[in-house]
């Protein structure tokens, strides 16, 4: 069985200043992962690597077991061509903290403009996808609105449905709930349980709200200086984590809930 | 009278330079304006070999005069090869220089589009040529507007050099009535005054144009409310920016 997501001995630095270091880890299909850690210990970062947002300065990443940016060919290791990349790309989506919703599209725009234009579904079928979506994350009626007239809340739900229109085999959510108004939060958590629940997406995480985590996660990867110190199933790793480290950060954090 | 005979008889000559002028301002506007965008793109581009001319061709025609392009275009260039008419130099040489300046304002605004658009647009596997057109291009039009608004005005004042290529546009005339006259004060207040009112009708049909580029990005009124006779309810317009305002926490 191939593994959805493997990082091999994944190294990430921002010139001097080592972010991730021998980062190994898999990731099955359909499985929900959550990373948890102190900020400042690479858990965006594996995210954004995923994404291809930013450049993989060692090791390798693989996407149903193909090199996503450095193949080792020759004894060598060099850059996957971008035609590969922007194929297994496709497979991949993104929820962002603060959206990025676009502002010069309508919410119907900003959800059909990539499954039209990179997926070339038809604009009938696009439409007819986002509005199902739309349904799905309580917005049915804000299909003409403009994203600047939603409020924070409601445009991460946009978001989410323009991710999901995009029919990800992975889905990253990045700090998704980070940005929202406390009172907001609950429907937006609400919607990804939901996606949870009805598709097999599989899902990398990375969140503050810890009883999310608990809720959707099959495991959770505890990240501190760059490392994995810790993984587990969620409910050992909330209950009874075995590092001293997670024990701390997890008493930390859970107290502040 | 002698003055009346004089005006009348320049009156034509005068309108010619000033629909010249005209002429000069509006296509070189324009061509610049596709100048500017392909230097800007080129400029801004992540690829050596796209980055690199279009440096050369920026920075030579933003750091050399204009009157000097134009004697270089006119004077010289027949020396060694084919010699152009005065009206194709005139609007080469204020297409580049102009350009060349534009296309700064071109790459800037599209550097100051969020870095998160760009990343969002990465998310959903866009090529280049897409991002640019359908979501970087429309953000950065509303951003370079100003801009490019100065360099047309800038455009317009700097169209009347030339006259050192023999064409005889606005200003030209302008001082040719002076030599036969002695109008000093009113032929330069006529000067002042129709630069300006050709200025103002630039700067105002480019304030509509931005009015409308804010406003398809979800900012400020539409240009309908803006244009229509009838000044808005105050309190409407109150009210409208709220929304906005609650939906950001950003």
């Amino acid at each position: 069985m191939q593994h959805v997501i493997e990082f091999q001995d994944v190294e990430k630095r921002y010139g001097d200043k080592t972010v991730l270091k021998d980062l190994s880890f898999t990731i099955e299909r359909g499985e929900r992962v959550t990373l948890i850690g102190p900020s400042g210990s690479g858990k965006t970062t594996v995210l954004r690597l995923v994404m291809t947002l930013e450049e993989l300065t060692g090791g390798y990443v693989f996407i149903d077991g193909k090199p996503l940016a450095y193949e080792q060919r020759g004894g060598k290791r060099v850059p996957v061509s971008k035609r590969d990349q922007k194929q297994l790309r496709t497979r991949i989506g993104m929820v962002f903290q603060h959206f990025n919703l676009f502002p010069n599209m309508t919410v119907i725009e900003n959800m059909i403009e990539a499954p039209v234009h990179v997926l070339g579904k038809s604009k009938a079928d696009a439409t007819e996808r986002a509005h199902e979506l739309l349904a799905q994350v309580g917005l049915p009626d804000k299909v003409d609105a403009h994203p600047t007239s939603l409020s924070g809340g409601q445009q991460q739900r946009v978001a989410i449905a323009r991710a999901l229109a995009m029919d990800p085999e992975i889905l990253l959510l990045d700090e998704v709930t980070s940005a929202l108004d406390p009172e907001v939060v609950g429907d937006v958590l609400q919607v990804l349980r939901d996606v949870a629940a009805t598709t097999n997406v599989t899902m990398l995480i990375v969140t503050h709200e810890m009883s999310f985590a608990r809720d959707v996660s099959h495991r959770v990867m505890m990240l501190d200086g760059g490392k994995i110190i810790e993984t587990d199933d969620a409910e050992t790793i909330f209950t009874n984590p075995s590092n001293e480290r997670t024990q701390q950060f997890l008493s930390a954090v859970l107290r502040n809930d | 009278m002698d003055y009346l005979d004089a005006l009348s008889m320049h009156a034509s000559r005068l309108w010619e330079g000033l629909l010249l002028t005209l002429q000069l301002t509006i296509v070189s506007g324009i061509l610049a304006f596709i100048v500017a965008v392909v230097l800007g793109l080129m400029a801004g581009s992540t690829k050596k070999l796209l980055r690199f001319p279009a440096r050369i061709i920026v920075e030579f025609f933003r750091g050399t005069s204009l009157l000097v392009q134009l004697m270089w275009l006119f004077y010289v260039l027949p020396l060694f090869g084919p010699s152009l008419d005065a009206m194709l130099v005139g609007i080469f040489a204020l297409t580049l220089n102009y350009g060349a300046y534009g296309a700064e304002a071109v790459r800037a605004s599209m550097t100051s589009v969020p870095q998160s658009q760009w990343e969002a647009t990465i998310a959903l596997s866009m090529s280049w040529q897409h991002k640019i057109r359908r979501v970087i291009f429309p953000q950065a039009w509303a951003l370079m507007l100003p801009s490019l608004t100065n360099l047309w005005v800038h455009l317009l004042k700097g169209s009347s050099i030339v006259y050192i290529i023999g064409m005889s546009e606005f200003t030209f005339e302008l001082l040719q009535l002076r030599r036969t006259t002695d109008w000093f004060f009113a032929l330069a207040v006529v000067g002042l005054v129709v630069y300006f009112l050709i200025a103002l009708a630039l700067t105002q049909l480019m304030r509509l144009l931005e009015v409308r580029a804010k406003h398809r990005l979800g900012r400020g009124p539409s240009l309908k409310e803006i244009l229509s006779p009838m000044p808005p309810k105050p309190s409407v317009a109150d009210e409208t920016p709220k929304p906005h305002v609650t939906g950001g926490s950003r």
